[in-house]
């Protein structure tokens, strides 16, 4: 059985502007103790995707509007209130892209962190107190004894986010769901960051969903990705089958757009590719294939059907009329 | 602790500007104090004795620097109509209004705080609509209407509270009982301000990614409104209950002149209308000392509050 399986999922945004399809029968399954790189642009639906899984969205606008979201069994979206607020925190959790912002300013990050842990745990002050400090010790935050009396605004914003991750894994979950960690923090930060959740989920066993646009930090941390593209998948496959053999020319061309640092001599270094045109907005998609605008291997029937996810086989999924 | 200090300090200043203004706004105000305590067929010689006898008859300047060196000794003076000492009078009415800007002062936060919370989780739902209206009615009513009106229904139709006078010393459930009406009048007045304050910085701090991540910990929605959100939100709400304070002492004025109290503000209308100087003067320096008192509070709070603020 898969720990969390989506299944169907679609979640749209109801406004004025009309209905935003920001996710759209999105259906993919995270194992037990996998890493997942969930890609894309801006806008793809990747957080939403996430957002939707934790019951986080602003309802309204936001409305998940069909499919599953199958957790231990049961679907989420049938739980009570009640029930997913038991699960949030405590089996599974999140940490947000910003952590300048993602802190209460006007609590002391061991108070944040203690405070999960009396919710889920049902331990007396103190003891949540002392596992919030074995948390910061955890997440290699020196002196966590005296940090923890710290509030954020005087952490760094590599600490913040370890101190994020603390509080997320405090519970010991089953799911960290990542939503752009790394992105807000300086390039030295970002690998000691990435390292640290690489470490601690060997450590804890937790399965990773990692949400990124980085695919520098997806090729060295996920066993599987999923490449998002206007609210659907494009295509999903292992790590290795996607940087070497992408399918879908919108991975292709998410792929060229990666410098390559001193592969090239001097002399023959080419201009850096980019995949031509902008995201479409969600509420003007165009019809049949939502990348048939941008996508160099148009065909006629892009413009006028959309096409299916299908199986190529060794698990590689492509949603592309390439590979009908 | 030497922040404290150095805005005591501040206070020196800031009360020789209040006292300064009374004085001269008083002393403005044309008519001379002895037409008034003489009555109208007074002889100009009487007149003439009266001032002499309280050095009205000096030069203004001679008569502000006798007034501050006097002030600065603690001595506020006698009052022209009772001959009484100023400070006396004032340590007798004083508590009146205490009870009635507390008793205020505590249903202004409970029905302005509480109501602008629940505007803020459902922005833009019916109960937010008649939070609005109800905020919008208390700015909007003066304490004049508002308390004929609450006299008419509660004291004289239902006949629930008495409608005269503060209760005798002492007796605590009679003092209650009769701060109830005066108290939401001046209340709902100051409710108003502070509803819409909570509204518009619970509805700013709702948006913020700290409570995204607080609801991500599974916590209870109470638990996010009120710990999570409101004491980010206070600082500007804290703000205008300690300026609003100011409205609530003015309309204690006319509370206390409604419903026939004692208190400061009964006692400062009268002494304006006779043109008892020394005792208008000593309620005013009263009353700003209050405000200036409630203004320090409201800074010391800002640093309990918020972190960034204590170690800045």
């Amino acid at each position: 059985m898969h720990l969390l399986q989506i299944k169907n999922l679609k979640t749209y945004f109801y406004t004025t502007d009309g209905i935003g399809k920001a996710v759209d029968d999105v259906t993919f399954s995270l194992e037990k103790s996998e890493t997942l790189g969930l890609v894309g642009e801006s806008g793809c639906g990747k957080s939403v995707t996430a957002l939707s899984v934790m019951r986080l969205l602003k309802e309204p606008p936001a409305r998940i509007v069909n499919g599953q979201i199958l957790f231990d069994g049961t679907d989420l979206l049938r739980r009570t209130k009640k029930d997913i607020k038991a699960i949030l925190g405590k089996r599974i959790s999140m940490i947000f892209q910003e952590p300048m912002t993602s802190l209460n300013p006007v609590y002391t990050i061991g108070d944040q962190i203690a405070e999960m842990l009396s919710l889920h745990e049902d331990l007396a002050k103190k003891q949540s107190w002392e596992r919030a400090v074995d948390m910061l010790a955890k997440v290699q935050i020196p002196s966590p004894e005296k940090r923890a009396y710290e509030y954020p605004h005087q952490l760094s914003g590599g600490m913040r986010q370890r101190a994020m991750i603390a509080m997320a894994l405090a519970c010991n979950p089953e799911i960290l769901i990542a939503d752009e960690p790394t992105t807000a923090l300086d390039v030295t930060v970002q690998a000691q960051i990435i390292d640290l959740m690489m470490q601690l989920k060997n450590e804890f066993g937790t399965a990773i969903l990692l949400i990124t646009h980085d695919l520098g930090v997806v090729a060295q941390t996920a066993e599987r990705i999923v490449v998002m593209y206007t609210g659907k998948i494009v295509e999903e496959a292992e790590t290795l089958a996607i940087f070497e053999d992408p399918k879908h020319p919108y991975t292709r061309g998410l792929l060229q757009s990666l410098p390559n640092i001193g592969y090239r001599s001097f002399s023959r270094r080419q201009p850096l590719h980019e995949i031509e045109g902008i995201v479409p907005s969600l509420y003007g998609l165009p019809q049949g294939c939502s990348f048939h605008p941008r996508c160099p291997d148009v065909m006629a029937i892009c413009r006028q059907t959309a096409p299916k996810l299908v199986d190529i086989g060794d698990n590689h999924n492509v949603q592309c009329h390439l590979y009908p | 602790m030497t922040y404290i200090i150095k805005r005591l300090l501040l206070f020196i200043p800031t009360l020789i500007g209040v006292i300064t203004l009374v004085f001269l706004i008083l002393h403005a105000i044309p008519g001379s104090p002895a037409t008034r305590v003489l009555g109208e067929f007074a002889t100009a010689e009487s007149i003439a004795e009266f001032e002499r006898r309280l050095g009205l008859d000096r030069p203004l300047i001679e008569q502000y620097i006798d007034f501050v060196t006097s002030y600065a000794t603690g001595d506020f003076g006698e009052s022209y109509r009772t001959g009484e000492e100023v400070i006396d009078q004032l340590a007798l009415e004083l508590p009146y209004t205490l009870h009635l800007v507390t008793a205020g002062m505590i249903i202004a936060i409970i029905i302005g705080v509480g109501l602008g919370i629940v505007s803020a989780i459902k922005p833009n739902s019916l109960l937010d609509n008649i939070g609005r209206i109800i905020a919008l009615l208390g700015v909007s009513m003066p304490v004049f209407w508002s308390g004929m009106i609450l006299i008419i229904l509660f004291g004289l139709k239902l006949g629930w509270f008495p409608i005269i006078g503060a209760g005798d010393t002492g007796d605590v459930p009679d003092i209650l009982h009769r701060l109830v009406l005066p108290a939401f009048t001046v209340g709902f007045l100051t409710s108003g301000v502070i509803m819409r304050m909570t509204r518009s910085s619970m509805l700013e701090v709702l948006d913020q990614d700290y409570i995204r991540t607080a609801f991500s910990k599974g916590l209870a929605d109470t638990i996010v409104y009120l710990k999570h959100a409101l004491k980010n939100a206070a600082i500007p709400i804290v703000t205008v209950i300690g300026l609003s304070f100011g409205g609530l002492l003015s309309g204690t004025v006319l509370t206390e002149t409604i419903f026939a109290r004692h208190g400061l503000g009964k006692f400062l209308v009268d002494a304006i209308l006779w043109k008892d100087y020394p005792a208008a003067q000593g309620c005013i320096f009263v009353i700003s000392l209050m405000f200036l008192v409630i203004n320090l509070i409201t800074d010391l709070i800002y640093g309990v509050l918020d972190p960034r603020i204590r170690h800045a």
